[in-house]
């Protein structure tokens, strides 16, 4: 971790300030309007679990955040302060880091260089040569530490299997995150031993507190050992709101049907 | 590279030292060594070039002998890499990132007219010389922007530089021949490097493709260049800002392509507006495919195409040499460029096919 660039010390936030706080945030492609006005708080510290349908807008809004897509409408706030992002640099200059269900690994660069993708450790200054000796051992130490394996740190990221590849993005962001990491189905396709691995991964980055961490997933035994609370995206909203300690599976499960019930009768009615 | 290369053939260490290795164990170390070397040139793609390159050295000058090892021949062998090779080393970015440049010979060609009319409207040689390579940065700039601004695939915005390209040298020479280049025959040092000196240009070339091969393999901007071709959305993603890297890869390629033709055309001493860019082009291509560098984007060798301008090179003066009419040269080259795509994309399947569980 020692290469990576110190981030200047952030001037100190009130306590109770939310990490990220989104505010009736839209985003229409073309007629099709995905998110419908979006409200969601993620505190200083806290694993947030994001689970809902297919299509339910949750993709698009972590897009957002990451600022790959500009929101239509809403606000949002970094530690209490407003900020709109242009473009994903721009994001992860805030500190803001994401791993995408459609995989941001290069298949013809070696896993190191993936690794280090977009955190390259270059000398000689404006050039910006690549040290490509201090990265192969940073990344040996690291995947090593993390209990990643890989055949070599030269293979080429076409060469690994789906759930090393994973691995591979997940590490990439867990070790360059500075604020939030924002997490799209980081255990799709990915064997027990993978899945645990990562798992372990973030529960560990999540611990150190001074990262808050937005997970998008099908599984909700992951979810409930992983997260501190739980958001379910219906339609383009976030309809429900529960503390992991406060709820069980059952009970979330039950709220999500009586939600849908909800919905439907709402759409009977408007036709009736 | 190749020592950690990734998958897991058995090594020749694996087998015991010892004299009494039975015949068994002996084949075996063959077949590993043989794995060994294929993997080699599965990965080292400027190899296969080199190789055939030297070979077809070797058979030139046992067929022709001291003709063809003369410094004229050698020298007339260069003459043909040099355009070529400038042209292609740059070319491979573009390919890298699944675009190209159709106009970087019409490029190479205008730079120096562009030097011609600065020059007779009574500028110093040198501000002649940097508003044309100014001139050939910004024709570059014009290609990139299109294509990644406007969406306009690269192919078609390159091939209307070309024609305007050559438009503009038509309109402007009123098909007139330019004579005599500043600089050239002279003997000044200068004027010597500037191509006055028969191995001036072969030499920038060269210098052009050691930077050129750094800045691909060992710099950050390398590392986005190859990130763009191999997953746009991907680089995108994780943070490079794809457009940017693009522009500047068609402003390189049409640098670079510039400043190789007025060396060029000191070279020679005089240009004739008539010439066409595209046959330069095709040729460039050519090299970069001989090189290794296939054109589905991610994967290039600057070292490459170098070597497969060389390799075009050798094959059109040795064969003049060997008394083979020209027109021969060309089924050659057809040949030699087939045989080499067909490689790359074996050799690129075999890659993908080598994942490890």
């Amino acid at each position: 971790m020692s290469a990576t660039p110190q981030p200047v010390e952030p001037p100190p936030v009130p306590v109770g300030t939310p990490a990220l706080e989104v505010r009736d945030v839209t985003k229409s492609f073309g007629v099709l309007s995905v998110l419908r006005g979006i409200n969601l708080t993620l505190n200083q510290g806290e694993v947030l679990g994001l689970v809902g349908d297919n299509g339910a807008g949750k993709s698009t809004l972590v897009k957002i955040l990451s600022g790959f897509h500009q929101p239509d409408g809403g606000e949002i706030l970094l530690a209490g302060e407003r900020v709109s992002f242009s473009s994903v640099e721009n994001a992860r200059s805030h500190g803001i880091e994401t791993v995408y269900q459609d995989l941001a690994l290069i298949p013809q660069l070696p896993v190191y260089q993936n690794l280090f993708l977009g955190h390259e450790i270059t000398r000689l200054g404006p050039m910006r040569f690549l040290d490509k000796r201090q990265m192969r051992k940073l990344a040996r130490q690291y995947l090593d530490d993390i209990n990643v394996h890989v055949p070599s740190v030269e293979a080429e990221a076409e060469q690994l299997s789906g759930g090393q590849r994973q691995a591979i993005a997940v590490a990439r962001a867990v070790r360059a995150t500075r604020k939030i990491l924002l997490l799209d189905e980081p255990l799709a396709a990915m064997g027990a031993r993978e899945s645990r691995l990562i798992i372990d991964l973030v529960k560990d980055l999540a611990t150190s507190d001074r990262v808050s961490i937005i997970v998008i997933d099908h599984n909700y035994a992951h979810l409930f050992e992983l997260c501190d609370r739980i958001n379910v995206m219906q339609g383009g909203r976030i309809t429900i709101d529960q503390q992991v300690h406060q709820t069980s599976l059952e009970e979330l499960t039950e709220l999500m049907v009586s939600s849908y019930r909800r919905q439907i009768e709402e759409v009977q009615n408007a036709g009736a | 590279m190749s020592s950690d290369a990734p998958t897991s053939a058995a090594a020749p260490e694996a087998t015991p030292p010892g004299q009494q290795q039975d015949a068994q164990s002996g084949e075996n170390q063959a077949v590993s060594v043989g794995r060994r070397v294929l993997r080699t040139f599965l990965y080292q793609r400027e190899l296969t070039p080199i190789v055939i390159t030297v070979l077809l050295f070797v058979y030139f000058t046992i067929k022709a002998g001291s003709t063809f090892t003369g410094t004229l021949s050698l020298s007339s062998a260069a003459g043909y890499a040099g355009p070529i090779g400038a042209i292609a080393v740059g070319m491979v970015f573009l390919l890298v990132l699944a675009e190209i440049d159709l106009s970087a010979g019409q490029v190479f060609l205008f730079c120096p007219w562009m030097m011609w009319w600065m020059h007779n409207d009574g500028l110093p040689l040198v501000i002649a010389i940097v508003i044309a390579l100014i001139a050939a940065a910004t024709v570059g700039a014009i290609n990139g922007l299109i294509t990644t601004r406007l969406n306009v695939p690269s192919f078609v915005t390159t091939l209307a530089m070309n024609f305007i390209l050559y438009g503009i040298v038509l309109v402007e020479s009123n098909d007139a021949e330019a004579s005599p280049i500043p600089l050239s025959g002279q003997t000044s040092f200068i004027a010597k490097l500037m191509g006055s000196w028969r191995w001036a240009e072969i030499l920038w070339v060269v210098a052009i493709t050691i930077v050129l091969g750094v800045l691909l393999n060992r710099t950050r901007f390398g590392v986005r260049v190859i990130s763009t071709g191999g997953n746009l959305t991907g680089a995108a993603e994780a943070g490079v800002p794809t457009r940017r890297v693009k522009v500047w890869c068609f402003v390189l390629c049409s640098f670079v392509a510039g400043l190789i033709g007025i060396v060029d055309a000191v070279k020679y001493g005089s240009l004739d507006p008539g010439n066409f860019g595209v046959d330069y082009i095709l040729y460039a291509v050519g090299a970069c495919v001989i090189g290794g560098t296939a054109l589905t984007g991610g994967r290039g060798t600057v070292l490459g195409a170098f070597i497969g301008a060389l390799l075009i090179g050798v094959l059109e003066d040795g064969l003049t040499l060997t008394g083979v009419s020209t027109n021969e040269f060309f089924i050659w080259v057809g040949v030699v460029i087939i045989i080499a795509m067909a490689l790359n994309v074996q050799f690129d399947r075999i890659i993908a096919r080598s994942r490890s569980r």
